[in-house]
């Protein structure tokens, strides 16, 4: 039995709850007030998921750098290896939002992409 | 002189809003001054996502959201100027500003739209000790360093504040290397929204103390350590409770003030509460013809409820100008904030010119749990609204209908507050 | 080579010295440890003339103060540098020591000050009407002015730079000897500079160098006096400088405009041993909002306060100047113990001091030097045509850099390519004033360091706050992470 406390982000009461899982199945969920807890909780217990955003260095660019996200949520664990790819990157200008950075980051098959529009200098 | 019937002071996400809107309203001739080399504003550094959600129904960063009203502004071919600093408004409403193209000039606005967005707290207005080394940052700074400039303003952080940009920046140095080794907080609570506090401080193992600030900054050169303590109801430090961190930066995310210089220069009367104009049901300064929206007028949480307020602003100088906009000698009624609820926005409706739905923004001074919102039209409570959370950071609204106030012919006062039951 | 004259340090009194010596046909250099001028305790006071009623009747200190007040407003002119006699009262909150206020009014007699009145509470509150209902008497002293220390230190330092006087920064004197020969040989951490004659204007400093040479020792303490500078909306809470009557410890918590329109007040008066101790104490930022106060009603240090700072005084255990040469170092001449009003008496001292130079060597005046300088223009006084045409020759100046104190790029490009120019965000900030305004250079400071690099070369890396180790971004971002630009 494994025990995993959490504070909800669904409201700004943030519900301070309490998992219980067995062998990696959620046993319990207490401590949240509504239906919202109850999900979030199951969900980030079981599989966290996050956004990655980040800058890459752009050349020949009218702005310094590039500024990027994950396309869809990457796993809560593999942040860093994210940020490892992202940082290794070098782009050349220009680059529209959406544009594709990194095919398959960090090997998560979620892609890269640009948030903004950067223009040739 | 140059003229437009409406002129926008600042080309940040209210400013940008409030534009479109005044065009779709049906106003042709617009100028948009911004001050900064591209359009906007702070939204262009916040690179991090969670933008939109009401407005677009999708979870946006910054520049994209930004980027969703700059494609209307050049589809609608609306003007604007970059580099340009408004140095002055003047209470007939002409903006005198200056670029290094036109020099100073000068235009007569039909209507101005004041918005010019917010600044923050510096270190110097916060009373703390030290020395004033290299190193100390408002979190907004460091924020366009790393993020639009590409520079990193140090190695081992501590913040001052858990506002959300304060947060989002603890994340954002950690992403890119640096140790962010705590964040203190004066408050008992945080500002900030619970999923920044999760998503940037519980992921990476930042502790956040609440009711702590820094005490002693030292480092004669750059930062070389912050001692932060513990303190008392009375927001004084409690002695003994002092802890030391070394580190080569501070961030500070203590507080933003509406930039309203230029308003006060025009002659606008201000809410000493929010810092920002007061203003009428249509967003009206105590200026005709001078609107303001966005953080100009109060410090918002969320970029949605900025673009929506702006929209209405917008509207409104359009009608202004168009002269569509119901004049009327009838007396206003007041809104007055009390228990629990700090300021609203508006503080006056003239039901003769206000919409079928008016939204009134406000926020409570402290944590409520299962508490309510109230609405008493004079003595007569309307509204009774449970809220099972209520906290500073975040903003309330409530919605009066146009039909329910017709009801009440000799309404003076409307007053909203917190009620336990 | 050997010089006719080091001056160690480049603060007011050095600087006022180099420019009197800048007069003569002598090779003069200034030593600076610091990356600027004004980087010691000229750059941290209450930035007041005072009129000279406070100096002991006899004293040094007396004369100078009272000589540096009446040369003020002469070289104010020739240096284009902004200085206003707004008057000064020393407020009496109690009945009875109203004979302190005839007191000081004798002694300022005595010193020579001149024009100086006691005010009856009537007239006093309608002079004043912010001061608090017990301040019942004062003394008023017209002559008494506000002036901007850096401006008057950098004027001074840049006008005798044009004079041929050359200026070493980042660069230390540690100690120094004579030679048989009576050579003063200065090492430095920049090699070692030789000279005829030495002025010791050390400041803070002053005692280590005189102990190293004189038999009589002298003791100089670092007293710490903390300040709140007040926002701009405050500048004309109080019109004149108002000083409580003073104590042992010095003048007291004054309140005052300043000449750029914000309000100050302090200082603290709080002695210490360790001579770089420049951080303010929530004890010392607390008595000041307590005394700001007592004698004006309803000031809002605590709420309006944009920055608060402290200095050091280089008090003398004799509370006196010590100018003049050591008998048993000839050739080294004290420029010590300049405490306030050592910048009111700047230009005095440097007066005194470069005479005692001029006694010893004997100089021929210069036929070419050059008295006036301008000072950085300032847009803000222009009309608009005025500045239309400057903007069209030099559109740098229709760019706004700081948007509180409005300003330009053109005026930041000026302070980086004068002589003597600005090299880091505070040596910008004392010449221009950008950074210096409500929102204290939060949004101006990645813009002016663009423009510093731009300008000077300096990779922004290295771009710094005062000189030293203080660097702003010390790294790009992803450096050594495979995206590299």
């Amino acid at each position: 039995m494994e025990t995993r406390e959490l504070t909800c982000i669904g409201c700004p009461m943030g519900c301070q709850i309490t998992v219980q899982l067995d062998k990696g199945e959620v046993v319990s969920v207490e401590g949240n007030t509504c239906e919202k807890g109850d999900i979030y909780a199951r969900k980030e217990v079981t599989n966290p998921t996050r956004i990655v955003t980040s800058t890459v260095v752009i050349n020949g660019g009218d702005k310094e750098r590039l500024p990027v996200k994950t396309k869809n949520d990457i796993p809560k664990d593999k942040i860093f290896d994210v940020m490892k790819d992202i940082d290794a990157v070098t782009v050349d200008a220009p680059k529209k939002i959406g544009d594709v950075i990194i095919d398959n980051v960090a090997g998560t098959g979620v892609a890269v992409i640009a948030t903004r529009n950067v223009e040739i200098e | 002189m140059l003229s437009y019937d409406i002129v926008i002071v600042g080309g940040g996400p209210a400013g940008l809003a409030a534009a479109v809107a005044a065009r779709e309203a049906g106003t042709q001739s617009i100028l948009i001054l911004e001050r900064d080399h591209e359009l906007g504003g702070i939204l262009n550094q916040c690179i991090h996502n969670g933008f939109g959600l009401h407005t677009f129904k999708e979870e946006l960063t910054g520049p994209e959201y930004a980027y969703r009203f700059m494609e209307k502004v050049f589809e609608q071919k609306i003007e604007y100027k970059l580099n340009t600093m408004v140095m002055d408004i003047s209470a007939d409403r002409v903006v005198t500003a200056m670029n290094k193209k036109d020099g100073m000039f000068e235009i007569q606005a039909g209507a101005v739209v004041l918005a010019m967005g917010c600044r923050e707290r510096p270190r110097g207005a916060l009373n703390i000790p030290g020395y004033r080394p290299a190193g100390i940052f408002s979190a907004g700074t460091a924020q366009r360093l790393v993020n639009i400039e590409g520079y990193m303003p140090g190695r081992e952080v501590v913040i001052l504040g858990s506002g959300d940009i304060g947060l989002i920046m603890a994340r954002r140095m950690t992403l890119e290397g640096a140790k962010v080794k705590v964040v203190a907080e004066l408050l008992p609570f945080s500002g900030g929204l619970k999923r920044n506090i999760v998503q940037c401080l519980d992921d990476f193992g930042i502790p956040l103390k609440l009711s702590h600030t820094v005490v002693d900054i030292e480092g004669k050169e750059r930062v070389s350590a912050v001692t932060i303590a513990e303190v008392g109801p009375d927001m004084k430090p409690i002695p003994g409770t002092e802890e030391r961190y070394t580190c080569d930066t501070l961030l500070l995310s203590c507080g933003l003030i509406p930039e309203n210089e230029l308003s006060k220069s025009a002659g606008v009367e201000l809410n000493p509460v929010t810092s920002g104009p007061v203003v009428n049901e249509s967003l009206e300064t105590s200026i005709p013809g001078v609107f303001a929206c966005g953080n100009v007028l109060h410090v918002h949480d969320l970029v949605d409820f900025v673009s929506e307020e702006a929209k209405k602003a917008g509207e409104n100088a359009s009608k202004y100008v168009r002269k569509t906009l119901a004049s009327s000698d009838k007396e206003s009624i007041k809104l007055v904030a009390t228990e629990g609820a700090r300021y609203t926005v508006p503080v006056t409706i003239n039901t003769d010119r206000m919409d079928d739905l008016l939204t009134v923004r406000f926020r409570v001074g402290a944590v409520f749990q299962d508490s309510y919102v109230s609405v008493y039209f004079d003595d007569e409570r309307i509204m009774h609204l449970k809220k099972r959370i209520m906290a500073p950071g975040e903003m309330e609204q409530v919605i009066l209908q146009k039909k329910k106030l017709a009801e009440y012919p000799d309404l003076k006062t409307i007053t909203i507050k917190i009620e336990k039951e | 080579m050997t010089y006719d004259c080091i001056i160690i340090g480049a603060g007011v009194s050095g600087s006022a010295t180099a420019r009197e010596l800048s007069k003569y046909d002598l090779n003069v250099c200034v030593l600076e440890k610091g990356e600027d001028v004004c980087s010691g305790t000229s750059k941290a006071n209450s930035a007041i003339v005072h009129a000279g009623f406070d100096a002991a009747e006899g004293s040094l200190m007396a004369k100078l103060n009272v000589e540096g007040n009446e040369m003020m407003g002469q070289l104010a002119e020739d240096l284009d540098i902004p200085f206003k006699r707004n008057g000064s009262l020393v407020v009496c909150i109690h009945e009875e020591e109203k004979g302190g206020l005839q007191d000081l009014y004798n002694r300022g007699i005595a010193n020579g000050v001149k024009d100086m009145r006691i005010l009856d509470k009537k007239e006093l509150h309608e002079m004043e009407p912010n001061l608090s209902d017990q301040c019942c008497a004062a003394l008023y002293a017209p002559t008494g002015g506000i002036i901007c220390p850096f401006m008057l230190n950098i004027a001074m330092a840049e006008n005798a730079a044009m004079n041929g006087v050359d200026f070493f920064f980042n660069t230390e004197a540690e100690t120094l000897k004579r030679d048989e020969n009576g050579i003063w040989h200065i090492r430095t951490n920049n090699g070692e500079y030789k000279t005829k004659y030495v002025v010791n204007a050390a400041g803070i400093y002053s005692d280590v160098f005189h102990n190293m040479v004189a038999d009589k020792k002298i003791h100089i303490t670092p007293r710490r006096g903390d300040y709140c500078l007040l926002d701009k909306e405050m500048g004309g809470f109080v019109s004149k400088t108002i000083f409580p009557q003073p104590t042992k410890l010095g003048k007291g918590v004054l309140v005052s405009p300043t000449i750029h329109g914000n309000l100050i007040v302090g200082p603290t008066a709080i002695d210490i041993e360790d001579k770089e101790a420049t951080a303010t104490t929530a004890a010392g930022i607390n008595d000041l909002i307590a005394k700001g106060g007592m004698y004006v009603d309803n000031l809002p240090v605590a709420r309006k306060v944009i920055t608060s700072f402290a200095g050091l005084r280089a008090h003398e255990d004799a509370h006196e100047f010590v100018i003049g040469e050591v008998k048993e170092a000839p050739g080294f001449i004290d420029c010590a113990g300049i405490e306030s009003p050592g910048l009111t008496s700047s230009p005095a001292i440097g007066k005194m001091v470069a005479g005692i130079v001029c006694d010893l060597a004997h100089p021929e005046k210069k036929a070419d030097w050059n008295g006036k300088r301008k000072g950085i223009l300032n847009p803000s006084g222009m009309s608009v045509e005025e500045r239309n045409e400057l903007i069209k020759k030099e559109p740098a100046y229709g760019q706004i850099i700081c948007r509180c104190e409005s300003i330009s790029e053109g005026e930041i490009l000026e302070a980086i390519r004068r002589p003597l120019g600005a090299r880091s965000l505070d040596g910008v900030k004392r010449r221009t004033r950008a950074g210096m305004g409500r929102c204290q250079a939060g949004f101006c400071s990645p813009r002016v360091m663009e423009i510093i690099n731009r300008e000077l070369g300096i990779p922004t890396e290295k771009i710094t706050k005062s000189g030293g180790k203080s660097v702003i971004a010390p790294e790009r971002t992803k450096a050594g992470k495979g995206g590299e630009a």
